[in-house]
């Protein structure tokens, strides 16, 4: 055995590796709830990547036999429903579990150096993600797929003076069809998936690099033993990676209830319109993008129209988007954790939380006066949270952050 | 051989000039790639233009077909309906009644205007059934003072159950809507008095 290891050692660094990410990587040792979402996004990964493959072995990516196939996959092939239901559950737990990922790291400031490139890698991931999923929920071909399909890419076509030969591109075609269906699937069974195992990949060396954040937001390196080991460090296996077991036990307990007992959750994770062919001659009559992208979608509908254009909407979205990137530059605050900032930050991060539910609910409401008025007022509260953050960051007592970890 | 040294200043103009030439050869890879992209031959041979025979069309009717792949209304409206359409009350409410300001590239030269169809056939109405705001097919909604489209102020259009975008029987967007500009009327003819052609401008006489 020990023989077999230095062979492989000598030609590939495989010990070296196992000591540096896992047997030897020190964690904070007061890791709580909130830090199960990393593994667990991990773990979500793979329940894509292997349910994605086996669905790809059915599915046929063409307008005319797409919903076909996908209703063969539910009835004839055997096994197929579950393999299906994991995929398209899967699909809005792994948004779950990002977004409170992405909660962790502003209540434990995360984000801010020197993991500043963890955190634009993870918006990086995010971003992809949100294409990727958008472009999976085309393929079924239902009324959703192909309505939601011909809203999202006429974001493109507001584009001034490139957009409308820009939506031509995109979509090959001069209206949402066949061309794109097949590009979508190339995009979301090949190319994203890819982009994203790499960009998971940066993302998980740049966290090993400086290393983790905690509850308390002390930097454990501060603190090392003799043997340069961290005083407040555990070793991430066995310790995590039996922890992270247990938090993936607990959580595919309640995915799985969803997937055997609710798969489309009253329309939330599969919509009821979605269940009816694509018609290209008939809107459902309510429309809306699956939950974990409506806050966005809500930021889009609150801004109206200006000089002659739908342009300014996209814009204001895709800035809701960018403006996530600079949270590490805007945050001023000398304190990391929710534990020792000011009172005034823990007011603010609870009116940017309420924000955030309230776009994302109006996003499936249908648009009436005062829904608009509430979108407008919820869109302009999601901006304050970053453009003064320099400001309310600055201000406020912090408390006395301690030397040593807390519990 | 002499002793060398190394000359950086040789050495960082190979780089750079390496580089550029490399930075060229994948613009020029690029373009195939990207040219995929582009709606195929099969895919532009299939935009021909799309025949309908309004033989049938009774006033109020509404027969939807796909152009390029997209849904074209060919409707017909009654006097009352066309009356609406040059009403005040009707015209104060639009945004660009006329078709002179954002919405002049949303109908072609020859079509009339508040009828926003071919001279002398007015009731007859082609538009393309495609919301200008993100794409949506808006619902047709004629009956006039629909009680959830404002009542009495409502002379019968098209409802976008999208973003709420409104317009008049004329595809018209009325002011305060999310849709920036007036539904596009497509190029048509009459190849007889009960045949349109979508797709083709009428010749010039």
């Amino acid at each position: 055995m020990k023989n077999k290891q230095s062979w492989i050692d000598q030609r590939f660094p495989l010990t070296k590796v196992w000591n540096e990410h896992l047997a030897e990587y020190y964690t904070p040792r007061n890791f709580n709830f909130w830090y199960f979402f990393g593994s667990l996004a991990l773990l979500m990964l793979v329940m894509q990547l292997v349910t994605g493959i086996f669905l790809t072995m059915h599915f046929k990516p063409d307008s005319a036999n797409a919903f076909a196939s996908v209703e063969y996959i539910m009835r004839d092939v055997e096994w197929g429903w579950l393999v299906r239901y994991l995929h398209s559950v899967g699909a809005s737990a792994f948004f779950v579990v990002i977004y409170l990922h992405m909660y962790r790291g502003l209540l434990y400031g995360s984000y801010k150096g020197p993991r500043e490139l963890i955190w634009v890698l993870g918006m990086l991931l995010y971003i992809v993600l949100m294409a990727e999923a958008f472009m999976g929920y085309v393929l079924p071909w239902g009324q959703m797929s192909y309505w939601g399909a011909q809203v999202i890419i006429s974001l493109f076509g507001s584009v001034p003076v490139i957009g409308p030969d820009l939506l031509v591109w995109i979509l090959g075609d001069y209206a949402v069809g066949d061309a794109a269906l097949n590009r979508f699937f190339s995009l979301h069974v090949i190319a994203l998936p890819l982009i994203l195992v790499v960009l998971v990949f940066l993302h998980i060396v740049a966290l090993h690099t400086v290393g983790s954040n905690n509850p308390d937001g002390i930097e454990i390196k501060k603190n090392k033993d003799k043997d340069g080991i961290p005083k407040d460090g555990i070793p991430f296996h066995p310790y995590f990676t039996v922890k992270d077991t247990m938090g993936a036990v607990a959580f595919l307990w309640i995915f799985c209830a969803v997937v055997f007992y609710a798969p489309g959750l009253n329309g939330y994770f599969l919509e009821h319109a979605n269940f009816i062919e694509a018609n290209p001659l008939q809107t459902p009559e309510h429309i809306a993008p699956l939950w974990y992208l409506t806050p966005f979608y809500s930021v889009l509908r609150a801004v109206p129209p200006m000089f002659g254009s739908q342009f300014p909407g996209v814009l204001a979205m895709g800035a809701s988007l960018l403006i996530l990137f600079f949270l590490p530059w805007l945050d001023r605050s000398p304190v990391k954790s929710i534990r020792y900032r000011s009172p005034i930050y823990k007011w603010v991060l609870g009116v940017f939380v309420v924000s955030f539910v309230m776009l994302g609910w109006l996003g499936m409401q249908s648009v009436t006066p005062l829904n608009v008025f509430l979108a407008r007022v919820f869109t302009v509260l999601y901006f304050a949270f970053f453009i003064l953050m320099p400001w309310y960051t600055s201000i406020g007592k912090t408390k006395e952050v301690p030397e040593r970890l807390t519990e | 051989m002499p002793e060398q040294t190394i000359d950086l200043k040789k050495r960082r103009f190979l780089t750079q000039a390496t580089s550029v030439v490399g930075a060229v050869g994948v613009g020029f890879v690029a373009w195939p790639f990207l040219s995929t992209w582009k709606p195929s031959a099969r895919t532009k041979a299939a935009g021909a233009p799309v025949d309908v025979d309004i033989s049938k069309l009774q006033t109020g009717q509404l027969v939807r077909v796909l152009w390029r792949k997209k849904p074209v209304w060919i409707f017909k409206r009654g006097a009352e309906a066309l009356a609406a359409l040059e009403s005040d009350a009707v015209i104060k409410n639009l945004s660009d009644p006329d078709g002179s300001g954002y919405s002049k590239n949303q109908q072609p030269k020859y079509v009339t205007t508040n009828y926003r169809t071919i001279k002398n056939k007015e009731e007859v109405a082609v538009i393309v059934a495609v919301c200008t705001h993100l794409g949506c097919s808006p619902t047709y909604r004629p009956e006039p003072g629909a009680a959830d489209l404002g009542g009495n102020n409502w002379k019968g259009g098209f409802y976008c159950p999208c973003h709420g975008s409104k317009f008049d029987l004329a595809g018209r967007v009325y002011a305060g809507a999310p849709a920036p500009t007036n539904l596009l009327i497509p190029p048509y003819h009459y190849v007889s008095d009960t045949l349109i052609r979508i797709g083709v401008d009428p010749e010039i006489s």
